[in-house]
């Protein structure tokens, strides 16, 4: 008798949500992801770049600030950039705002994300800098600004939905609503969103991922059993789409940013970096996701040349990916 | 197939002798079914049962062991789908392609290359275990020369079972994992490895000539295998990976319950990719991943990833209680104290790394427990941890001052600190560590 995969029946599935005003869909899994042998995947997961709203200074990491030289401190011309890289969408993260920097206002946070919009033609994430008030003052001023346009605005959370929330929702906006690695909680925020009368559909589930190294495991384990909630327990208050701010977490790590020629164990520093992004990405693209925002254009470049292949089937060339050195060790 | 409490009880002796410390031989059973106890406590079991106790109580994916010293790894041993079930046992081994063309000296620069990535997290290292060596005529002089030149265990590569032979006796006590065995050579593959005590592994050309495989080459007494599918896709390796896990877990299927070897190396050119591949891997179930080449780029994530997914989720990783000095602090240095969950510690000592300030990090005992959790459970109360700086740590003899820093999440505890701490200024640090340069730039010990 030939080999027979033992199969789940799923009960559920996660809501297709449609972002931008140009309605990209994501979501609309009914099986675990990638196993379109027991259930249909009909989006493949999206690829966001992050920008920032400011040049970085000194603290960015190097191997990013040379991927977007000439762009940085013009979130217009860094916009333009990312959508040439390839980004389905672009994540503009509003760092000028932070109270612990430079603390700026409503009208520069509006300001950029009209540059943003005024730049590209795809949906745009607009993200504040998880400080309860900062975040209120900004977003909902962008939300009444850019009525209509579907941005994809966050982090929401418990402490602030209620404001941006009726923003989100008098404007037409989609939410981001972060929670701290836990279902229960992802549940709870999701419940108060959508008693303000947010639609199931515009709402995108953070559930505030971990870097490589430094605690992925537990938004891993979060992902699948919030997956599992979703499609084998069919929980309709479970069923948005994943997003993974995830590049910004790779980057700011020690390993990231130590020199090739300071610690030549750990290897190359772009292609090390590079591929701590793309080993977490594969990794969250098992666990569920929907919507990863990348920081590193070549890391975009084989995840979705991956998730390509992982999709549709077939062999995987090398169409001219990173070409990583060997280090050699004294 | 997993018996019931009372399919076992049928096969027990049913005395009522005790022996077992249970006092019937149907809660005896009933602890056997459960996992709590063990056959060997009831010493009159016939044989016959015995056998078939031990049949069905045999794990559904046979662990097992492949190489030796530090290096030794096990491959199987799963129980669960999804980590959050129980937790993931044995962490993928990853291995180096070695050609038995390449010359010994060539050969040898490699694996001390490969040997000295190495690093030290949460007080484990994380390395690559393994070489896997590929040829046939010089395969055992190649896979000598990487014994002789680094402590990373083997696997050998060759459809040859004459070469096979040959090079797993130049590796005795080594514990190669030798193959691959498929349906042209299986026979002569086993008797070498049944001579040698090695475990084996198969390639087939699918699933159902798997089962073919493990078949044969249990008549032929081989027990200890693993299962190259012969997926060379990125999708079929992984749904493969995916089927087998479900053959063995779900449907209890004998003859799939092993664990995996793939070959991110022959699916892919590229290294950038085959680490793409091989994270898919790490994630879904595989045993072992090869690839082309080593290094630091390509397998420190490999490691990262691999020590995040096999971590058990039901036990918190811990640093060790003391002190951690960072850059190279003195008399006059700050000092931080915080709990002994390892995220903590490990986010805490980075940025305070990174904002180059010399100061002296306190790790106290939390029981695993986050700053917030910790002092939510009493673990970071302001006695315990005025106590533990005072008397335990022995910070007092390595600092001039009396200040001591807690995080923010903790501010509760610094009036009960300072009654533990008379003359001590207790200071509120931020209560995210990315807060934490500015703090220390600004901050200034009493
Ligand atoms: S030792 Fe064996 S025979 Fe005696 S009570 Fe226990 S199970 Fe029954």
């Amino acid at each position: 008798m030939a080999f027979q995969v033992s199969t789940i029946k799923y009960s559920g599935k996660i809501n297709v949500t449609p972002l931008g005003a140009q309605k990209i869909e994501l979501g609309g899994q009914a099986a675990f992801p990638f196993y379109d042998f027991e259930g249909s995947l009909p989006h493949k997961t999206k690829l966001a770049l992050q920008i920032w709203d400011i040049d970085p200074g000194e603290g960015y990491s190097a191997p990013l600030a040379e991927a977007y030289k000439g762009a940085l401190g013009d979130p217009g011309t860094w916009a333009k950039k990312a959508v040439e890289y390839g980004a389905d969408i672009v994540c503009l993260c509003l760092k000028s705002t932070d109270p612990n920097d430079q603390n700026a206002g409503a009208a520069e946070a509006v300001a950029a994300t009209q540059k943003v919009l005024d730049a590209v033609d795809v949906p745009v994430i607009v993200f504040g800098v998880d400080n309860k008030d900062k975040d209120i003052e900004t977003l909902s001023a962008i939300c009444e600004k850019f009525a209509g346009k579907n941005l994809i605005v966050g982090p929401i959370t418990d402490k602030n939905y209620k404001q941006i929330g009726a923003q989100a929702l008098a404007y037409g906006h989609t939410v981001i609503a972060r929670s701290p690695i836990d279902v229960n909680l992802a549940k709870q925020l999701n419940i108060l969103l959508m008693d303000l009368g947010i639609k199931a559909d515009k709402i995108l589930i953070d559930p505030n991922t971990g870097g490589l190294g430094y605690g992925m495991e537990y938004c891993y384990s979060v992902m699948e059993r919030l997956q599992a909630a979703a499609l084998l327990q069919a929980d309709d208050k479970l069923q948005q789409p994943i997003i993974n701010m995830l590049g910004e977490e790779i980057w700011k790590t020690k390993e990231a940013n130590q020199k090739t020629e300071d610690v030549p164990t750990l290897g190359d520093q772009v292609s090390r970096g590079v591929l701590m992004e793309v080993t977490e990405a594969v990794s969250l693209l098992f666990a569920g996701t929907s919507l990863l925002v990348m920081s590193h254009p070549e890391s975009l470049k084989i995840v979705r040349s991956f998730i390509d292949k992982e999709t549709d089937g077939g062999d995987l060339k090398d169409e001219g990916f990173i070409k990583v050195p060997i280090t050699p060790i004294a | 197939m997993a018996l019931t409490g009372i399919q076992i009880f049928k096969l027990l002796p049913g005395t009522n002798c005790k022996k077992c410390g249970s006092p019937t031989c149907l809660a005896f059973a009933m602890n056997l079914a459960s996992g709590k106890a063990e056959l060997e406590k009831c010493p009159d079991v016939s044989d016959e049962s015995r056998e078939k106790l031990s049949a069905a109580s045999a794990p559904p994916i046979r662990p097992v062991t492949v190489g030796y010293g530090d290096t030794a790894f096990k491959v199987g041993g799963e129980t669960v789908q999804y980590r959050h079930e129980k937790t993931f046992f044995n962490p993928t081994a990853i291995g180096g392609l070695i050609e038995d063309t390449l010359s010994p000296g060539d050969i040898a620069a490699k694996v001390k290359r490969w040997q000295a990535l190495q690093y030290n997290r949460v007080g484990l290292n994380l390395r690559p275990e393994l070489a896997i060596v590929k040829g046939g005529a010089n395969l055992a002089a190649a896979a000598k020369a990487v014994v002789d030149n680094s402590d990373l265990s083997v696997i050998l590569y060759s459809e040859d079972a004459g070469a096979l032979k040959a090079a797993t006796e130049a590796l005795a006590g080594k514990n190669p994992l030798i193959g691959p065995a498929t349906v042209a050579n299986y026979k002569d593959v086993a008797a070498v490895a049944v001579a040698a005590k090695v475990p084996v592994w198969l390639k087939a050309k699918d699933l159902d000539e798997v089962a073919v495989l493990t078949k044969g080459l249990n008549e032929a007494g081989v027990k200890d295998l693993v299962i190259d599918t012969g997926a060379r896709t990125p999708k079929k390796v992984v749904q493969d990976s995916v089927a087998l896990r479900r053959a063995a877990l779900v449907a209890q299927n004998r003859d799939y319950g092993y664990g995996t070897i793939t070959f991110p190396n022959e699916i892919t050119d590229s290294l950038a990719l085959q680490v793409a591949v091989a994270a898919s891997l790490v994630a879904k179930y595989a045993g072992i991943v090869v690839l082309s080449d080593l290094d630091g780029a390509v397998v420190f994530p490999l490691l990262l990833q691999r020590l995040n997914i096999f971590t058990d989720p039901q036990r918190p990783m811990t640093q060790t209680e003391g002190i951690y000095p960072i850059n190279d602090p003195d008399e006059n240095s700050p000092v931080l104290v915080t709990t002994n969950f390892s995220l903590t510690y490990f986010i805490v000592s980075g940025e305070v790394e990174a904002s180059r300030v010399p100061s002296w990090l306190l790790i106290k005992d939390s029981e695993g427990l986050s700053v917030l959790t910790a002092w939510a459970a009493g673990k970071f109360s302001g006695d315990d941890v005025g106590q533990f700086i005072l008397k335990r740590s022995g910070i007092v003899d390595k600092i001039k001052h009396k200040s001591v820093i807690i995080p923010g999440y903790a501010a509760a505890i610094s009036g009960d600190m300072e009654e533990e701490l008379p003359g001590w200024k207790v200071a509120i640090g931020p209560r995210e560590a990315a807060h934490l340069t500015k703090f220390l730039k600004e901050f200034k010990v009493e």
